[in-house]
């Protein structure tokens, strides 16, 4: 398949992974920001046939693990309501609040539908004027765009009964949380090929220079990120910084303007919690005033009631690649996808969900790699 | 803080609000063919039911009965669109229960058709759904022999829902089943896997996409009959890959036989439209259901001779050898990727959903 194959070609990945190898000499810890990325890495088993000086750590570029509790305890309350259709992406559904999941309100006689885009709820809602259709949009700077596009599309035409409830997270905050953290270990940055599709790798440039580290925007087939390895590592043993892009096919230095406008008139940059991390500085979006009338949370008063973390989940270690998945002591024990302590494991970009899913623990798959 | 807690006392102190597995009501995943629906089986059917043709965990169950030797199966069908590209949940449940019966190696001998209706379902949709059901068991050459209707009311069912059970015989010297698998033996899929589950996706409201993907639904019992006239006792286990798809039934037969699984990505048939498909929904066609489709594992020495059988027929002409049965990893099926890596392929927990970006 075109655009596929080429970058999943195993001669190419032989030859990529000799290049690594040659060019490495000291031990180096490097993160992936985008679960995406992660799934990909361990899906492929990228990550196993890395040289040992190279440590693969996660980061938090998963939406749905970094959306803190009570946002899904909201988005659980308007599902609830009679007068509902409660719209979100497939990934959203299983994650659990407090006391349920999306699924268990579908069950129970909740309207509740998965759609592909923001702009499939809006035509609910004109299809269904006698109902209060809410798209619940959780993500990065990469679902922001689709999201803004609903709401500026609903406004323009008046359409009174469709609300978003968002939760937006922004990368460049959360990287300079992680570096400015005294226990940092990650020497080096894969950034996040969709993300910088949209946003540019501008941002990027003021962070390199601060905490002198590479960051290589890189993309998310088997090759774009062996490549974006190769590249981060070089410029690690020659002791450069700076932002680099692997990502040419589809990303600038300016990113993708128009988008940013839209987001620009859309939203508005706000403090935002993040799960397992806590509040990060500018790190999130809301709807900007002029658009405050799509905010279902405010449209249905749903006031949430706050959960505890369970205390023996490292989620927030490992959303900082502080820890990996296999390190926590209820990993495959006390927690599994069937029966989740905390976000990671929930959803499918979540880097203990990936480790759990593709059979991560199981040393016959290691001695054999090794071989 | 519960310094003093001892990590055991921490874990057991905070079990999870909803735990996936311990559901308090039905979910749709528990009828996905993933772990739910594992667990349904392990935990409230095969308990509750228990019995030695019960336990084969067969596609049907195989009976002694005056001397010969009987497999009998049954399957529901609860497919919208009712209608679809490629066929109709008549001819589909007709399909489904003679592949059920041809998976124990058996010649279908009769069928039963139970019809649940809804409350206002146009009488046109009803011949429709019936005048396919005897087509296509026409084709077989099975006939229809007893059947049930009952009617539900409006918005109680989904149009109509139609059962097929089925009796078939097996032939002397077969003996087909999930346990039978043995290292060395050979796994070849008949054709393009995930082409069904994704026509059927891209018909749904919400989902609509244009593609020219008809389902392939069709009956397998020709084909496994000239494969067993051919390579006989060689045929180890014929499954067919329906919900859950094929990551399922060999993740299932691993488990029956405690034998490991290894599949190799490249060797996988896909059509690049079904590829294309699920790249741009972030769905593994792995996992997508299939119709008249099968799994069959061969003994290694007859595995060239049993590819060259199914690809003389129509419905086989893409069969592929995709894997082997192995010694290591007893219950655990383990798949090399394109690029050389390798990782394990688990029953899904849940329905397939697709991931965010």
């Amino acid at each position: 398949m075109k655009f596929v194959d080429e970058y999943r070609n195993l001669d190419d990945a032989q030859k990529m992974l000799g290049a690594i190898g040659r060019k490495v000499r000291r031990p180096w810890t490097l993160m992936e920001i985008c679960g995406g990325q992660t799934h990909t890495l361990i899906k492929f088993g990228i990550d196993r046939m890395l040289p040992a000086e190279i440590t693969l750590v996660h980061g938090p570029g998963c939406p749905v693990c970094v959306t803190p509790l009570v946002e899904i305890d909201r988005a659980l309350a308007i599902a609830q309501r009679p007068e509902v259709i409660f719209t979100s992406f497939g990934d959203m559904l299983r994650v659990p609040g407090s006391t349920t999941d999306l699924l268990h309100v579908k069950a129970a006689g909740g309207d509740v539908r998965m759609v592909y885009s923001p702009l499939d709820a809006v035509n609910l809602a004109r299809k269904n004027p006698d109902r209060q259709v809410v798209f619940f949009g959780v993500g990065f700077e990469t679902t922001a765009p689709a999201i803004a596009m609903a709401v500026f599309e609903a406004s323009r035409t008046g359409l009174s009964n469709f609300s978003v409830l968002s939760s937006h997270v922004l990368v460049p905050p959360a990287m300079e949380a992680i570096l400015s953290s005294p226990s940092n270990r990650v020497q080096g940055f894969l950034a996040a090929g969709h993300v910088c599709t949209v946003m540019g790798f501008w941002q990027y440039e003021p962070i390199a220079a601060q905490y002198r580290i590479p960051i290589v925007v890189t993309g998310f087939e088997p090759l774009d990120l062996l490549q974006g390895i190769l590249m981060t590592v070089s410029a690690l043993e020659e002791d450069r910084f700076g932002v680099e892009n692997q990502y040419v096919r589809s990303v600038t230095r300016t990113g993708n303007t128009r988008a940013q406008e839209l987001l620009a008139q859309v939203f508005e940059v706000c403090d935002r919690p993040w799960r397992g991390i806590g509040v990060i500085p500018k790190s999130g979006y809301r709807l900007a005033p002029a658009y405050a009338a799509f905010d279902a949370a405010s449209r249905f008063r749903v006031t949430a009631v706050t959960a505890d973390e369970p205390e023996v989940c490292i989620a927030g270690r490992i959303l900082q690649g502080l820890d990996k998945p296999d390190a926590c002591p209820a990993f495959g024990t006390a927690c599994t996808p069937e029966k989740p302590l905390g976000a990671p494991m929930v959803s499918s970009e979540g880097a203990c969900s990936a480790y759990h899913r593709y059979g991560r623990g199981l040393a016959h798959l290691k001695a054999e790699v090794s071989r | 803080m519960s310094e003093k807690k001892s990590l055991g006392e921490k874990l057991t102190a905070m079990a999870c609000p909803i735990p996936i597995s311990e559901h308090p009501s039905v979910l749709m995943a528990h009828g996905g063919g993933g772990r739910l629906t594992q667990m349904l089986i392990e935990r409230i059917f095969v308990p509750s039911f228990d019995n030695a043709p019960l336990r084969e965990l067969h596609d049907g169950a195989r009976l002694d009965v005056a001397g010969a030797r009987l497999a009998f199966s049954t399957d529901s069908f609860v497919i919208r669109p009712i209608f679809f590209p490629g066929g109709d949940i008549g001819s589909l449940a007709v399909h489904g229960t003679v592949n059920d019966l041809a998976m124990c190696g058996a010649r279908p001998l009769a069928l039963s058709s139970a019809l649940i209706l809804e409350e206002g379902l146009p009488m046109e949709d009803l011949w429709r759904v019936v005048r396919s059901m005897e087509a296509a068991a026409r084709a077989v050459g099975v006939p229809i022999v007893t059947g049930d209707t009952k009617v539900v009311e409006h918005g109680k069912g989904d149009g109509v829902y139609v059962n097929v059970s089925g009796i078939g015989v097996v032939p002397a010297g077969i003996d087909i089943s999930p346990r039978k698998a043995v290292p060395g033996d050979v796994i070849i899929v008949s054709g393009e896997i995930a082409v069904h589950g994704i026509a059927i996706l891209s018909l749904r409201e919400g989902l609509e996409f244009e593609t020219t993907l008809e389902s392939d639904t069709a009956p397998l019992h020709e084909m496994v009959s000239a494969l067993l006239a051919e390579a006989g006792d060689a045929v180890h286990v014929l499954r067919d890959p329906t919900r859950g798809g094929v990551a399922s039934v060999l993740h299932e037969i691993a488990g029956q036989a405690r034998v490991g699984i290894r599949i190799s990505e490249e060797a996988i048939p896909v059509a690049e439209e079904v590829r294309g498909a699920c790249e741009i929904l972030g769905l593994d066609p792995l996992y997508v259901a299939n119709e008249g489709k099968m799994i069959a594992i061969v003994a290694k020495e007859e595995a060239d001779r049993a590819l060259a059988v199914l690809r003389t027929n129509a419905l086989g002409r893409f069969a592929a050898v995709i894997g082997e049965v192995v010694a290591e990893h007893p219950g655990d099926v383990v798949l090399r990727s394109r690029v050389g890596g390798l990782r394990v392929v688990d029953l899904l927990t849940g329905e397939q959903l697709p991931r965010i970006c």
